[in-house]
């Protein structure tokens, strides 16, 4: 290729997981708005027999939209902004070509794999990490895939600098890679036993405390490097693209990333507070999880930041509107989690539905909203075509924040309402409440969690129909868009 | 510095791992060298117990009933004595929980009888007005897999050293015997027979005595083993 010349991106591979990320979102929020409705009205839970109820759809729902949605969402974003930032092709490389192909294929076939598996009861039962280990492996090498693709594309690179987004894809990819293989330790019972049983069962390598305590420390580290690393490469990539504008600060994203890297594995302590872990531990997890805030809000701070003396494009671009709430709602998150983390505030929050409510303000606001915008940026110069409809993005924007905000409030009044009910004391020194108390109090806030809920979710339909309109019928564009991207009336 | 590393994409990937695996190396690593004790009276699972936990994995119970009682006079009140790390040993995964849903089941065999649970699992409602738990009828078709149960129990002690067929308590008696396949199923049909006898549904009764096992009796004989 000679100097100047235009670059021909190859989107394909971002194409299929697009596609991906758009079905197994509809798929895992669909789940998801069954479950807290299932939670309301527990009627709903035996209309599909054993297979509808409750306990076999929630690992459907966790997966489905941890393993289905967010990783295709970044394998996606990785397949655009890969190519984009180190400028080379994936055309240019027959042999990456394949690799990214083989890497979709496989991904997508233990996706499927994994909804039946899970439909039918198999499960280990670790949360997040609920595969079996013929699934597991399947995962392993659909992750070395990414691995050698991720490299491979840096060492053809044309860009002698990785840009931002680039750590944080490396990051991502060597966290996981390292906290899956340690925590799905598990040994076949079929092969121990010389053929007895089950081919697919296996046992954990660790019990008890220990297996706790290795699950936590994958569990909430999932969370760091699925749920935030590589949303953090999209923010850092899309914002400044839509926007126009420079990233505000290049030494606070140095400071912010490694800060990120080293303090967030200490931090999954949190979830062990008053167990049978030893107790530096738990302070640690604590204190840390604290000083965490610190490189969260770094990034946050940056990208907010990086909109200054251009915050009219909130009026103006509704993309901008996406990247922002979300930056928003990470900040939120990042000073929730740590106060949920303080070991008073924990006695009260553990066990409750304050949890869920954290994790879903933290999915819904910063998660999906980040994978949207992203992918709505990514359409336009994919497809050659202007976004189909604005309006349809500013009403989806609405309810969404509408239904996002009428999850967590739910949840935060249910998660406290339950903990002070669980230990509320007459003046005789008896328990006030008896458990079912605390069950049958809390029906009014999760049908408004499941009312917020179904909102997101008819949001969520209306990405997916725009973006289904967009690639098939948006008119068409003759050149690429260079910041904002064009949307029809 | 950084500069420096980030036009080299293999050292910064090496920075990288490092900054992300110290923390592990100095939390878990101690506690793993510190090998867990069972508590005194700990026993290993029998093979009836592990298939009933299989199923309570199987339907993840997990999802909303903790197994961790911590130390608060509200939870040793309402469900008894806080939990030690040592109960835990033979606990391949452990089933602690994230959400109560559902209340702590970590001593719910001191409680709760065969018989309550058989109700509560067909029709929660029956003996918890107001519960918002499933039912859970298909456990009382389901045949429970004994054979898994025997390869997992057979596994744990062969790469474990779970304490089979030994003496624990130095009484001369052993505590919980595996022995062969066929005495090992055998034992667990005997089992299974005495907690049927205690329960009320003709079909599952019926099953037990042709020698089958169905998932809810092998689910009983586990949540009674939670004490």
């Amino acid at each position: 290729m000679q100097n100047g010349a235009r670059i021909e991106y190859d989107y394909s591979v971002a194409k299929a997981f697009t596609f991906a990320t758009i079905l197994f979102g509809i798929i895992g929020m669909t789940i998801g708005v069954i479950l807290a409705f299932q939670l309301a009205f527990p009627s709903l839970n035996n209309l599909a027999g054993e297979y509808g109820t409750f306990s076999r759809l929630r690992p459907l729902h966790t997966n489905g939209v941890a393993f289905g949605f967010t990783l295709s969402g970044i394998f996606a974003t990785w397949y655009y902004v890969g190519q984009r930032v180190l400028k080379v092709s994936l055309k240019e490389s027959p042999f990456l070509m394949t690799i990214a192909k083989l890497h979709f294929v496989l991904y997508f076939v233990t996706i499927l794999l994994a909804v039946v598996t899970l439909f039918m009861g198999i499960t280990t039962s670790k949360e997040y990490a609920e595969l079996e280990w013929p699934l597991d492996i399947l995962v392993v090498l659909w992750w070395v895939l990414w691995g050698i693709s991720i490299f491979g594309l840096i060492g053809i690179r044309r860009e002698r600098t990785l840009y931002i987004s680039v750590w944080y894809y490396i990051a991502a990819f060597i966290a996981i890679a390292m906290l899956y293989l340690f925590n799905n330790m598990e040994v076949p019972t079929y092969f121990v036993s010389g053929g007895i049983g089950s081919w697919i069962h296996s046992v954990s390598m660790y019990s008890g405390t220990n297996d706790a305590l290795v699950q936590w420390w994958y569990g909430h580290n999932a969370v760091a490097f699925v749920f935030t690393v590589p949303i953090i490469a999209m923010i850092y990539y899309f914002l400044p693209k839509e926007s126009g504008q420079n990233v505000y600060s290049y030494k606070l994203s140095i400071l912010a990333f490694w800060g990120l890297l080293f303090v967030y594995l200490w931090a999954g302590g949190h979830h062990l507070i008053y167990s049978t872990v030893p107790d530096w531990m738990q302070t640690m997890g604590s204190v840390m999880s604290v000083v965490l805030i610190l490189p969260s809000w770094g990034s946050a701070i940056n990208m907010l930041l990086t909109m200054k003396g251009e915050w009219q494009q909130l009026q103006t671009n509704t993309l901008i509107k996406f990247m922002i709430l979300a930056s928003t709602f990470y900040m939120l998150s990042t000073i929730e989690g740590p106060i949920q983390s303080i070991k008073s505030v924990n006695a009260i929050a553990h066990f409750t539905d304050w949890i869920p409510g954290h994790v879903h303000d933290g999915v819904l606001g910063w998660v999906v909203f980040m994978v949207m915008a992203a992918l709505y940026h990514m359409a336009p110069r994919m497809y050659g075509r202007e976004i189909y409809s604005k309006s349809l993005m500013d009403t989806q924007f609405w309810l969404q924040t509408t239904g996002i905000v009428l999850y967590f409030t739910s949840m935060w009044i249910a998660g406290i309402t339950q903990g002070m009910m669980w230990r509320a004391y007459d003046e005789y020194g008896s328990l006030v409440y008896s458990f079912i108390d605390t069950v049958t109090v809390l029906h009014p806030y999760y049908t408004i969690r499941a009312v917020g809920g179904l909102l997101y979710l008819i949001g969520f339909f209306m990405f997916s129909y725009n973006m289904y309109k967009t690639a098939t019928s948006g008119r068409i564009l003759d050149k690429e868009p260079v910041n904002a991207s064009p949307v029809a009336a | 510095m950084f500069h420096w590393l980030e036009q080299r994409p293999f050292f910064f990937a090496v920075f990288v791992f490092i900054f992300v695996a110290f923390a592990g190396i100095i939390e878990v690593i101690p506690d793993f060298a510190k090998q867990s004790r069972p508590t005194v009276g700990t026993k290993p699972y029998t093979v009836l117990e592990l298939a009933g936990r299989n199923v309570y994995i199987k339907d993840s119970c997990n999802a909303c009933h903790s197994q961790l009682i911590r130390p608060f006079k509200s939870e040793t009140d309402r469900y008894g004595m806080y939990s030690l790390s040592g109960e835990y040993v033979y606990d391949r995964p452990f089933l602690w929980g994230s959400k109560r849903t559902g209340p702590d089941l970590h001593r719910v065999g001191n409680y709760r009888s065969t018989d309550w649970h058989e109700n509560h699992m067909l029709d929660p409602k029956s003996v918890v007005p107001g519960s918002i738990m499933p039912a859970y009828p298909h456990m009382f078709t389901n045949i429970a897999d004994l054979d898994s149960a025997y390869a997992e129990a057979l596994t744990v002690k062969k790469v474990f050293n779970t304490p089979y067929d030994e003496d624990l308590n130095g009484d001369g008696k052993i505590d919980v015997k595996l022995g062969d396949y066929d005495s090992a199923i055998a034992t667990a049909k005997e089992q299974a027979q005495a907690i049927a006898n205690n329960m009320k549904n003709q079909k599952v009764k019926d099953a037990v005595a042709n020698g089958q096992v169905p998932e809810i009796v092998a689910l009983i004989a586990y949540l009674n083993s939670l004490k």
